[in-house]
């Protein structure tokens, strides 16, 4: 049983210098066999563990990650949660996840920092003001709040932005979600991890997979480099390495991997109270608890495992974001970093079985998958526990690239993909 | 980031280049014959290689030729170049 993190238990730690905090997940072997085994120790995939265990009472579950937990792409987005999606598939998808957002701290018991700062998209010229007036309507239609604001209200609500009419890409009005907003990324795997652990689901670390096996069309097991694990389920979420583990299983799917780029300033004291996106010339900022400006960049044109990304999608990006904030004109930016995202032909991702019985995968996320975490372990634990989807990600087959049913959320999705 | 080896100008910089994806993905040759489960294939499927990947590259800022590059994803090496049509090099 895992001892309550609260105020009372801060203080009690704080008289003995923190050294007796209870460990918060343990470090097990692999036994020989499990139910199910997830691939991949994200949030994604130990958010799916969580929920296995949680609702659908599947204890004997493991979560096996090559590196350690919350160390790809979960500890490399830059924190951003919203739902304002434009059709009616992914607003459901996206929307559950941040329903599930707002009590997260309080059912995890654990500080996920998640601050509804609200996320504010930009217009730059007569097309976007249509596209992001239409996706309002959209959203509001189904129940998402969303406003629009004028180039005035998006000053006075951002300050900080340069509204001029002269530059070279002026600020014609924006969009404004105030339930989106940021958490805290580590935490969000932490908590997911302490959670599971605490229900009985092994975490293994350091445990890489090297191959499936299957049996005919149905799995028997995994080959890892901690030896064989014998299990009728496999859940693969493995982000940017969903191509590599289908290929094992012999599986084709609609996937390409790009480094995706990501940026922080030196911390400075708040200036910038929410996060502001812009599709147009593809920046979007916001500020960490600890005060750095928390920067996205773009993805490469090509398919790449690198983890770094060019430098001239970061010198885009940089370029729009002094222009639109003069302000920042003397940053130091502190680190840049890569992480490899899986980007399906629609931009929109994939919660499906296979054709192989009993395998399952949770990818294509692409640039966006750290706002759906919560929805997407929730979603995927359905799908394996009752082998079919839930009416939220039944849209989000395998299958709708030969039926041609695609969720296009291209440029709808208020950012550029 | 890196330096291509473009067949008709010689080496530049990657910024220069489009990246078309991957080669050798032949266009159906009786298209109204295909099923669904083959356009699927055809359109959408990829092999996302981490490793050695073949791929087609196009210098849309210099000569706009189409070409293929044979290159490593996990270290963005280049193995070989060699133009369309031109049977790929073993590896």
């Amino acid at each position: 049983m895992k001892n309550k993190y609260s105020i009372f238990s801060l203080i009690k730690n704080a008289f003995n210098g923190h050294e007796n905090w209870q460990r918060a997940w343990r470090d097990p072997e692999p036994k020989k066999e499990y139910d199910t085994v997830i691939i991949g120790g994200g949030g994604h995939g130990l958010a799916t563990a969580y929920y296995l265990a949680k609702k659908h009472k599947m204890t004997n579950v493991a979560v096996v990650e090559k590196g350690w937990i919350g160390g790809g792409n979960t500890g490399r987005n830059t924190t951003i949660i919203r739902s304002n999606y434009l059709w009616d598939a992914s607003a459901g998808l996206y929307d559950h996840a941040l329903k599930i957002w707002e009590g997260l701290s309080q059912e995890l018991n654990y500080n996920v920092m998640f601050s509804q700062r609200g996320v504010m998209n930009l217009a730059h010229n007569l097309q976007d003001v249509r596209d992001l007036k239409r996706r309002t309507h959209a959203n509001r239609l189904n129940g998402i709040d969303a406003v629009w604001l004028n180039t005035e209200e998006v000053k006075k609500f951002c300050p900080i932005i340069n509204t001029s009419p002269n530059i070279r890409y002026p600020v014609l009005g924006g969009t404004l979600q105030r339930r989106a907003g940021t958490a805290r990324h580590d935490a969000v795997a932490w908590g997911y991890a302490r959670g599971a652990d605490e229900m009985g689901v092994d975490i293994i670390q350091n445990c890489e997979v090297k191959g499936i096996k299957r049996n005919g069309n149905t799995v028997e097991g995994i080959e890892t480099t901690k030896g064989f694990i014998k299990t009728k389920k496999i859940g693969v979420v493995a982000a940017g390495h969903s191509s590599v583990i289908a290929n094992m299983a012999g599986i084709r799917l609609p996937l390409e991997s790009k480094p995706l780029q990501a940026l922080v300033s030196e911390p400075v004291k708040p200036i910038i109270d929410t996060v502001v996106m812009s599709n147009a010339v593809h920046a979007y900022v916001s500020q960490s608890d600890k005060g750095e400006l928390v920067i996205g960049a773009g993805t490469d044109s090509y398919v790449s495992y690198t983890q770094k990304g060019s430098h001239n999608i970061v010198e885009e990006t940089l370029r729009a974001i002094l222009e639109l904030y003069p302000i920042f004109s003397r940053m130091k930016m502190l680190r840049q970093w890569g992480g490899i995202v899986d980007i399906c032909p629609d931009a929109s991702p994939i919660i499906s079985k296979t054709q192989v019985k009993g395998l399952y995968f949770n990818c294509g996320w692409g640039t966006g998958g750290f706002k759906a975490t919560p929805g997407s372990g929730d979603l995927f634990a359905h799908t394996i526990a009752n082998d079919e989807p839930h009416k939220l990600n039944a849209a989000f087959n395998l299958n709708r690239f030969v039926s041609g049913d695609l969720v296009d959320e291209h440029g709808a999705a208020a950012v550029a993909h | 980031m890196f330096i291509i080896n473009c067949p008709y100008c010689g080496e530049r910089d990657q910024t220069e280049f489009s990246c078309g994806g991957e080669a050798h993905i032949e266009r159906p040759k009786q298209p109204t014959e295909l099923s669904d489960d083959q356009w699927a294939e055809y359109l959408f499927m990829r092999k996302n290689i981490k490793g050695i990947q073949f791929e087609r590259w196009n210098h849309i800022h210099g000569c706009r030729k189409w070409f293929n590059v044979v290159r490593d994803t996990s270290n963005d090496k280049i193995h070989a170049v060699y133009k369309m049509g031109e049977r790929p090099p073993v590896k």
